[in-house]
């Protein structure tokens, strides 16, 4: 089977959040940037798993700059046969998703994965983005992924529980928790990352759809009111009185 | 003209509720577009919270987003709508993104406000860790309404609701099987959560917890390591890279308060925090605070809030 698999950098996950700007740019001094973990824990694992059971190939895709290649590197040291960098800075997800779309129209993938999510913005759009360019059907949330020929089995979350589905190759899923475990990449992954193939494609011209204009952090939480363990029917008089919440 | 999406598969669920009433605060006239088998009564309700018509296509199970992309996006045109609404859950997750790309329109997902006056609109970024302001550039727009954040608001009366079908064409997913737990409260609306981490030790001690929630009448989350080591199913797991959830009352008991964990329950409106080390740093994110065991807090709270419920009667 001929996988693609959508991989996005996103912030280390302790990383301090901050703007610049004026509050309009991420700031970017002192964070470190990993593979999106939606996008490796679960679409890039559960792919290669099935290229070892199955055979095929195993092939990211990553919209991005120069500086992005440490992190497509991460990913092909986990397993990937080979990786494609579309150079531009990724303006939005329909500027990401149309050119994603745009390379792999011709290539011939039997499917494509995505993460349900990058943990920077949160969208969960790129998934069916590409699935509405490329015309084919799109399984969103999906925790289980089997193939069977040309017929894909999956479970995909649903409001309140999942749902089995059947679905023709060639088709688009999104990947959530369930799909495969966390991997780590060994030295000879490392060492072998090194001289896997990466190749750079011009972008396409795309115009973008949305503009992030402002950030704020949260407001910061005044302190915190302590309740004695003993008094719960004071806690619970706060909770109705003071926050009206119950 | 607003287009508003619902699934109505189940009935009218709060978040659909929200969305039409978000509908009728962007726009005068909204049209609602939805699937499945809510009678025609149920629908008509829909007036009350803003909508002046629905159409209702009963041949769509609404399981497959490209069928579904297609119907909104046909109706759009008809109605010449230039914003159109979901609920941010799967609906809004995997046909949104879809209709985007048909429309032309840009996508704001997971909104948690009406927009503002430049016509930005507060969305969740950095999964809770701050928010964002997002336009469109593009003359159509897509909002996806992050539920529980706005509260549904009957400002009118019935309205007329009208069947119609064949714009949606086939659908290509087949549905082998559908499991629903009975009875839970769906994380990401419930308006009351409780919420337990590695602090209870093991599975055998979620007594307490689910106790506490049904007195509450609150859906029941957890940290990850508790997801991840199977003491709770995964659908519990809320934060960075769980479920992100904005309820108005979270209480977190035995969970330390992890960058990860607080980045997808910060957006609650109120948060208690149970955890026996005053150094957690859960309790710089708290409002209340009981720095306590949760092996005797938990129950005396749960009674705590029967007493208070029977006299509320
Ligand atoms: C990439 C990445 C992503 C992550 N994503 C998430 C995520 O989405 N969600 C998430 O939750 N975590 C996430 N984590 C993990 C996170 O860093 C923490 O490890 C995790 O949240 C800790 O879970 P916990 O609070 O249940 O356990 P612990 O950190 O072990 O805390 C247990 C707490 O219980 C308290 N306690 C012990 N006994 C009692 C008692 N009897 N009564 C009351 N309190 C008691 C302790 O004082 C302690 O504070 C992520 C980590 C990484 C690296």
């Amino acid at each position: 089977m001929n996988i693609l698999v959508c991989i996005s950098k996103a912030p280390d996950t302790t990383s301090k959040i901050a703007f610049t700007n004026n509050l309009t740019q991420f700031d970017e001094n002192g964070v470190q940037y990993i593979v999106n973990p939606y996008d490796e824990w679960y679409a890039l694992v559960r792919a290669l798993e099935i290229k070892e059971s199955i055979g095929g190939n195993v092939t990211i895709v990553t919209v991005g700059t120069v500086s992005d290649e440490a992190v497509i590197r991460k990913a092909l040291a986990i397993g990937a046969d080979e990786a494609v960098r579309i150079d531009a800075d990724p303006k939005d997800a329909f500027f990401v998703a149309s050119q994603i779309a745009g390379y792999a129209k011709s290539k011939g993938f039997d499917l494509v994965m995505t993460g349900k999510e990058t943990i920077n913005y949160n969208g969960s759009q790129v998934g069916g983005m590409i699935a509405e360019s490329l015309d084919l059907p799109f399984i969103s949330l999906a925790t289980k992924l089997d193939a069977n020929g040309s017929l894909l089995t999956l479970e995909r979350e649903i409001v309140g529980g999942v749902q089995v589905v059947e679905v023709q190759l060639p088709a688009v899923v999104s990947c959530a928790k369930g799909m495969a475990e966390q991997r780590i990449p060994n030295m000879r992954g490392i060492m072998a990352a090194r001289t896997k193939p990466l190749t750079v494609i011009p972008a396409e011209e795309v115009e973008d759809l949305t503009n992030y204009v402002a950030y704020q952090m949260p407001n910061a939480k005044s302190s915190v009111k302590l309740i004695d363990p003993s008094n719960m029917d004071e806690l619970v008089a706060l909770l109705h009185n003071e926050a009206k919440v119950i | 003209m607003v287009l508003v999406y619902i699934n109505s598969t189940t009935g009218l669920s709060k978040a659909a509720l929200e969305t039409v009433t978000y509908g009728k605060k962007l726009g005068n006239d909204v049209t609602v577009i939805t699937n499945g088998s809510a009678s025609a009564d149920q629908l008509a309700n829909l007036g009350e919270y803003g909508a002046s018509k629905v159409l209702v296509d009963r041949s769509v199970d609404g399981e497959d987003p490209q069928q579904l992309a297609r119907l909104i996006a046909s109706v759009a045109d008809q109605v010449s709508a230039s914003t159109v609404i979901f609920s941010h859950d799967i609906y809004g997750k995997a046909v949104a993104p879809r209709l985007s790309v048909r429309m032309k329109a840009g996508l704001i997902s997971g909104a948690i406000a009406v927009p503002e006056a430049d016509g930005s609109i507060k969305v969740n970024v950095f999964s809770g860790k701050a928010v964002g302001f997002v336009k469109v550039t593009s003359a159509k727009q897509i909002i996806s309404l992050l539920p529980n954040s706005i509260q549904p608001e009957k400002t009118a009366s019935t309205c007329g609701v009208e069947e119609i079908s064949g714009l949606a064409g086939n659908s290509s997913i087949k549905v082998l099987e559908t499991k629903k737990p009975e009875g839970n409260i769906p994380l990401p609306e419930a308006e009351l959560v409780v919420s337990a981490g590695r602090g209870l030790k093991g599975p055998e001690n979620w007594g307490m917890i689910d106790d506490l929630a049904s007195a509450l009448g609150a859906a029941t989350a957890c940290s990850r390591p508790v997801a991840d080591i199977g003491w709770r199913p995964h659908h519990e797991h809320v934060g960075q890279t769980g479920v992100a959830i904005r309820p108005n009352l979270y209480i977190a008991v035995g969970i330390s308060g992890a960058i990860q964990h607080l980045a997808g329950v910060n957006g609650s409106k109120v948060i208690v925090v149970v955890n026996t080390d005053t150094e957690a740093p859960f309790f710089k994110a708290a409002d209340y605070g009981v720095v306590g065991d949760a092996f005797e807090v938990i129950p005396r709270l749960t009674e705590a809030v029967k007493r208070f419920k029977a006299n509320q009667h």
